[in-house]
């Protein structure tokens, strides 16, 4: 069973980002960029998959322009087996990345597809529920274990107040949440072999599918400023603010 | 431990300017010849770029020697210097301008840029990359490796995943050696691993020591109006006056409507109860920098020490398989207060001369003589040999006094006079007693202009992986309450540009708090400890500041 695992470049999580002088967008140039948090996890899950001897392949997909194709690399040197990366410069939209992936899909036929549940950018959480309506498979969203048994894969999800576990049929997409694991470091001698492996481009113009946007970013802004707090003197004085300055009593 | 290793003809420590340059030149030679030739580079940082912070006005003569075409090729040059303006803060609200022809001729930036330094490394990063270097950020080096006979052979990376204790967590990954003929240290100012080589092979014996200030600066984006690009201020005077103490200021207008501003502390400083950190906040209110700042916000903090000894605290470069460049070694030219292009000079030198050595043998681990001779015959000699006088004539003279001196030394007689200064304090040994020194009370940060430490390092991007052993370490760990704080009022707390080091009053007793995970790795507690009690070491790779644009 192949398991295809999509990650995507994003603003390195320690970076406070900063809104653009013209409020256009966030500042990006010379920003130091990652693999999204959830990728990253999800990549781990995957390689699991493949360590425990469920899966024979683990292949990386990210769609971006070329300067992704160092988070392939990142992916490559954790230890996924080969590449692939769907050039575009278009800045796109859940649905124009799960169109792209479907093609991807259709090829490679994985059993799987991991997927980060939500890019810490574009805070989403679409790519991955949309994939599976294409595919017409079963979806696992916000996995915190991964179990495949036989032709089903049992998935705890992280739901509000619990957890939850479903079985789906293989071939199913699954997000993978922040517990699902701890992703290793990559080794200096694994960097250095991520090097060699193959690391596919294929321009998004060549697989016939519409990107093109359907929503328009009108404005983006900072958060307003928190104000400074203030002491006060007596548990009286504190509920009375609460209840007549504040109006949360 | 049984570590992992690989080799490589030329293993160099440290993605700044000299260890880039380094890298590449080895990198073309080889290519030129069509040699093979493997070099690595390792960086501290996340990216190549990520620890680097310079003023900076950028003279491009070594960029000039290393990529001729650098402006088709896209380098970070996009502000030529179009005027420069020199002043004295004789208060806090009065300056006075110091004509061009008054100014020492070191000072003049006809044909330099101001630029980041840190996109500079990250486009040389990308160049080290297409000629075959193979580049790896957020791998420190932590440990020197030595033969037999005690010459270096390379250096290990650090472990990754160490718990606060030293444990091994779930995901430990063990450092790599790696193993090289010659192994270039460029570490930059302070670096951990220079400052164990220059006491293994006693480099500096026949020189003075090595003199330190701080650099703090911030990045602004001012509005339209007050934005002169290409303009370079430099003052020296008020607030560190006020202390009688030594360093200078500066403001550059770069491109899209950003300015840097930043302050250098000369850290012989004596009063214990300086703050760099608050004089530079201080600074700002200044009406001379206040009218460019006014309706800006601020973008990006950073600090960093420099080494400014000059030729005087230069030590030896070269040891038994191995070269110490750049700020590693201190090739600083103070007089003009840049160091980018010594340092990628020395990285130049460094690389030819490997180059040529390992032409001729190819066995690992010599001493290369012949680096010495080049750098004597180069031009950053020349010109750290003219302006040797300038640091320690203002150490000796004060900066008035000094300023003249160096203005007859460098404009008339273009530092040919017979003599040179020395100046054998170390900067840690200069401190006066806190009982004796006035307590500096300095004004609350406004939160327009100035600012606290803590919303400060938060513009550092600054992050390091809690749980992991603390990389400041106390040689003896009761000597900050115990002596320093009677004896200094413990000054870790307010050298410290982070906010690191704090005094903490419990119920009983007072007690030396380290908050490792705001290090901006500057180095200033490893220079101006007094007791030199704080050792900095590498932490686990990528932790540290992420600046962008520094």
């Amino acid at each position: 069973m192949k398991v295809l695992v999509a990650v995507k470049r994003v603003v390195d999580a320690n970076v406070k980002v900063r809104v653009k002088a013209d409020e256009s967008d966030v500042e990006l140039s010379n920003v130091k960029m990652s693999i999204n948090p959830f990728c990253e996890i999800a990549v781990e899950a995957a390689l699991q998959l493949k360590e425990s001897g469920q899966a024979s392949e683990v292949i990386a997909v990210s769609v971006g322009p070329d300067v992704c194709q160092e988070q392939l690399r990142t992916a490559l040197a954790m230890g996924a087996d080969r590449a692939v990366l769907i050039k575009t410069g278009n800045d796109l939209e859940p649905l124009a990345i799960a169109k792209l992936l479907y093609t991807v899909t259709q090829r490679e036929e994985p059993g799987i597809v991991l997927l980060g549940k939500q890019s810490i950018d574009g805070d989403n959480n679409q790519t991955g529920q949309m994939l599976s309506a294409l595919m017409g498979s079963a979806q696992g969203t916000f996995a915190s274990q991964i179990n495949v048994v036989g032709d089903w894969v049992n998935v705890i999800r992280e739901v509000d107040g619990g957890l939850e576990t479903r079985s789906l049929r293989l071939p199913a997409v699954i997000t993978a949440d922040l517990r699902l694991n701890e992703p290793r470091y990559a080794s200096l001698p694994n960097i250095m072999k991520a090097k060699k492996k193959p690391l596919e481009v294929i321009d998004a113009s060549d697989l016939g599918v519409d990107i093109a946007p359907r929503l328009k970013v009108i404005k983006v802004s900072a958060p307003p400023e928190r104000k400074a707090g203030i002491r006060v003197n007596s548990v009286q004085e504190l509920v009375e603010k609460l209840k007549n300055e504040a109006g949360v009593i | 431990m049984q570590r992992e290793s690989m080799e490589f003809d030329v293993v160099v420590v440290g993605g700044g300017p000299a260890g880039l340059s380094a890298a590449i030149r080895l990198r073309q030679l080889a290519m030129v010849e069509g040699r093979e030739l493997s070099v690595c580079l390792v960086e501290k940082g996340a990216e190549v770029g990520a620890h680097i912070m310079s003023g900076a006005v950028f003279e491009p003569s070594a960029l000039n020697e290393l990529f001729p075409d650098w402006r088709n090729m896209g380098a970070p040059l996009n502000t030529p210097v179009q005027s420069d303006e020199i002043f004295y803060l004789s208060c806090s609200h009065r300056s006075i301008r110091v004509p061009g022809v008054f100014a020492p001729s070191t000072m003049h930036n006809n044909g330099n840029y101001i630029v980041s330094l840190g996109n500079v490394c990250r486009w040389l990063g990308q160049q080290a990359e297409t000629l075959g270097v193979d580049v790896f950020p957020g791998f420190p080096a932590s440990d020197v490796l030595y033969d037999e006979e005690g010459r270096v052979r390379g250096v290990v990376t650090a472990d990754m995943g160490v718990g606060r204790t030293g444990e091994q967590k779930g995901g430990f990954t063990p450092g790599i050696e790696l193993i090289g003929k010659q192994t270039v240290f460029a570490e930059g100012c302070r670096g951990h691993l220079g400052k164990q080589l220059i006491s293994k092979y006693s480099l500096d014996a026949e020189c003075d020591p090595q003199h330190y200030g701080l650099g703090i600066k911030e990045v602004w984006e001012i509005p339209a109006e007050q934005h002169v690009p290409g303009l370079v201020i430099h003052s020296t005077g008020w607030p560190l006056s006020e202390s009688a103490t030594q360093g200078g200021a500066f403001m550059y207008h770069l491109e899209d409507g950003t300015v840097v501003i930043g302050q250098v502390v000369d850290l012989n400083y004596r009063n214990p109860h300086l703050s760099p950190f608050d004089e530079f906040q201080q600074l700002k209110h200044h009406p001379l920098y206040e009218q460019y700042l006014r309706g800006g916000s601020r973008i990006s903090y950073g600090a960093r020490a420099i080494a400014k000894g000059g030729l005087q605290s230069l030590p030896k470069m070269h040891f038994p398989g191995g070269l110490l460049i750049g700020c590693d070694a201190g090739t600083l030219n103070f007089a003009k207060i840049k160091g980018s292009h010594t340092a990628m000079k020395s990285g130049l030198l460094a690389a030819d001369t490997i180059y040529e050595a390992l032409a001729v043998n190819q066995s690992a681990g010599q001493d290369l003589a012949a680096y010495a001779e080049k750098f004597r015959a180069s031009s950053i000699y020349d010109e750290l040999y003219q302006q040797r006088n300038f640091g320690p004539a203002m150490h000796r003279f004060g900066n008035l006094v000094g300023a003249v001196y160096s203005w007859v030394d460098l404009n008339l007689l273009k530092g040919k006079l017979p003599w040179t200064f020395h100046d054998k304090r170390p900067d840690y040994s200069t401190m006066a007693t806190a009982d004796w020194a006035p307590v500096i009370h300095y004004p609350k940060p406004d939160n327009v202009l100035s600012f606290d430490k803590t919303s400060s390092v938060y513009l550092s991007n600054t992050n390091h992986e809690e749980d992991q052993p603390c990389h400041l370490t106390l040689r003896d760990s009761s000597v900050p309450i115990a002596f320093n704080l009677p004896t200094y009022a413990e000054p870790a707390q307010r050298y410290c540009p982070a906010g690191v080091y704090e005094v903490v009053e419990d119920a009983s007793a007072s007690r030396f708090q380290i908050n490792a995970q705001n290090c901006l790795h500057c180095k200033t507690c490893d220079i101006k400890d007094p007791s030199q009690n704080i050792i900095w070491r590498a932490p686990e790779g990528g932790g540290g500041p992420n600046y962008t644009s520094m």
